[in-house]
């Protein structure tokens, strides 16, 4: 398979990107506090890196998210697999998830700080939401569409709840479940910035807010720049563990 | 009574709010060690028969019994083979194999020894360890062959086992599982719509037709797993499958002028 992100294409990609923003930054009237050259940026970079600053926004964010993540694709398949099994039951919670579901998880955050107040808590209470709905929805119609030829050998070969769960619905329905916590990871981390910038005081979404405050856009444009980077690193090491899992499924199909 | 005693058995279902008759008036008697086919074209009920005596969709009218027992559920004692194999693509074959013993209740030591000692009957040992995706669609079904004998069934249902098969592969199939069979000593009921199949493979032959699913006939093979596909016998047990599959289509000569 020919790679998406071999090095002679990220590298020309960046540098493209790079000097689109240096040829911005030249022609631009903005002074450089409010628009900064990309040099001043990596500068900025090089400095939290040294102060310490950017490794403590980068382990609160990580634990948040982690927490948050782990929490909502273990809570959701959990569900899915539960109502995935009873489709009667499904029929009367669905209406409330298609309408739950489009709700943009940001517009639940001023409730949340409500009751839980500014924190960790609004940031995980987001992250959850984002991967929630999409993770459950996947798992339900993933056990739903698994080939009745496997309920038959279960069946046949006397493979019993609970076990039938564990054993035939779970990975038969796995690879929809993987696809699903996979794309529920991209989300996950975009609403983790915003949750951090509207619920929190620590963290890279908060450092956003706090580089505004201060003016300081060079830390602002830096701290974007790594939480994009965290971001493709963490659906990178995602795909390689899917891809690693999937192989006896088939090549991963 | 027999064996397998099936009296007056048929099977209904509602389609779009009608009764649809699949199955009417079975009455069969097999007895253990036999190799029955079910031949027939599609929509004769063969399949709804097999399903109904392997316990899978029992039937509603009559009854089904094995060893004086209503059938009603599926059983791990009678194993079914299907024509897409029913394989677990997540389990490597040798786990496949293991999959009844764990129901079974057989300690983990001894169930590798036993899935090995049945890989190794359908010659595919030196496989246990890949995927079945990894495998020809003739050496997936040995592998499905091979988890329906580890449990030691009495019966061994095959539906269309080979149907998606080539001819070749096909043919040595056949050969295998007529090998296997002496040395196991297991009653099958094997469904096909292949005539020389049945008539290869079969002690007795159930044909059956269509509208409603029906038993035209029984034809006992006179053949005793010593069959050669274009002796004189071979062709006269053939002859006598089409006479009786042949009163379909003198029912359609009515319909041309």
């Amino acid at each position: 398979m020919k790679k998406i992100l071999s090095a002679r294409y990220v590298v020309v990609s960046i540098l493209i990107l790079i000097a689109i923003w240096q040829v911005l930054f030249l022609v631009s009237d903005y002074s450089e506090a409010l628009f900064p050259s990309p040099f001043m940026a990596f500068t900025a970079l090089l400095e939290m890196i040294a102060s310490g600053q950017l490794l403590t926004s980068i382990i609160t964010s990580m634990s948040r998210f982690i927490i948050g993540y782990g929490l909502s694709v273990i809570a959701a398949v959990l569900l899915g697999l539960l109502l995935g099994s009873l489709p009667e039951v499904f029929k009367y919670i669905n209406p409330t998830l298609q309408l739950l579901r489009p709700i943009s998880p940001t517009a639940w955050m001023p409730f949340v700080v409500l009751l839980f107040g500014i924190g960790d808590v609004p940031a995980v209470v987001i992250i959850f939401i984002a991967a929630f709905f999409p993770v459950l929805l996947s798992t339900v119609s993933s056990v739903g569409n698994i080939a009745p030829i496997y309920y038959k050998v279960a069946d046949n070969f006397g493979v019993k709840q609970p076990l039938l769960t564990w054993k035939i619905v779970f990975p038969a329905a796995f690879p929809g479940i993987a696809n699903a916590i996979h794309l529920a990871l991209g989300s996950a981390w975009i609403f983790l910035v915003a949750g951090e910038m509207v619920g929190a005081q620590s963290g890279l979404g908060y450092q956003i807010i706090d580089a505004r405050n201060n003016v300081r856009a060079d830390i602002l444009l830096a701290t974007i720049f790594v939480i994009g980077i965290i971001g493709l690193a963490l659906d990178f090491i995602l795909g390689q563990v899917e891809k690693l899992i999937l192989k006896s499924w088939g090549g991963g199909k | 009574m027999a064996y397998i005693h099936i009296e007056n058995a048929g099977k209904t279902f509602l389609q779009n709010g009608q009764e649809f008759t699949a199955l009417s008036d079975v009455n069969l008697d097999i007895e253990r060690g036999e190799f029955i086919c079910l031949l027939g074209p599609s929509g004769c009920g063969k399949s709804t028969l097999l399903n109904a005596i392997a316990g899978f969709d029992p039937v509603n009218k009559g009854s089904v019994s094995i060893d004086g027992n209503e059938v009603k559920n599926p059983s791990i004692n009678n194993v079914t083979i299907f024509q897409n194999y029913g394989l677990l693509p997540w389990r490597t074959v040798l786990k496949n194999v293991e999959l009844g013993l764990e129901s079974k209740k057989v300690p983990k030591s001894e169930r590798a020894e036993v899935a090995k000692k049945y890989l190794e009957m359908v010659k595919l040992s030196e496989f246990e360890n890949s995927f079945p995706h990894q495998l020809s669609g003739g050496m997936q079904q040995r592998v499905a062959i091979a988890r329906a004998l580890a449990v030691e069934p009495e019966i061994i249902f095959m539906d269309e086992p080979f149907g998606a098969l080539d001819a070749i592969t096909r043919m040595k199939l056949q050969d295998d599982i007529l090998d296997i069979c002496k040395e196991e000593k297991k009653t099958i009921i094997f469904v096909t719509h292949d005539i020389e199949e049945a008539v290869y493979l079969a002690d007795r032959i159930v044909v059956m037709t269509p509208n409603p699913g029906k038993v035209k006939g029984v034809i006992t093979v006179p053949l005793h797993h010593f069959r050669d596909r274009t002796s004189g016998d071979f062709l006269l047990v053939r002859d006598k499958i089409f006479d009786l599959l042949n009163m379909k289509t003198e029912e359609y000569i009515e319909y041309t002028i």
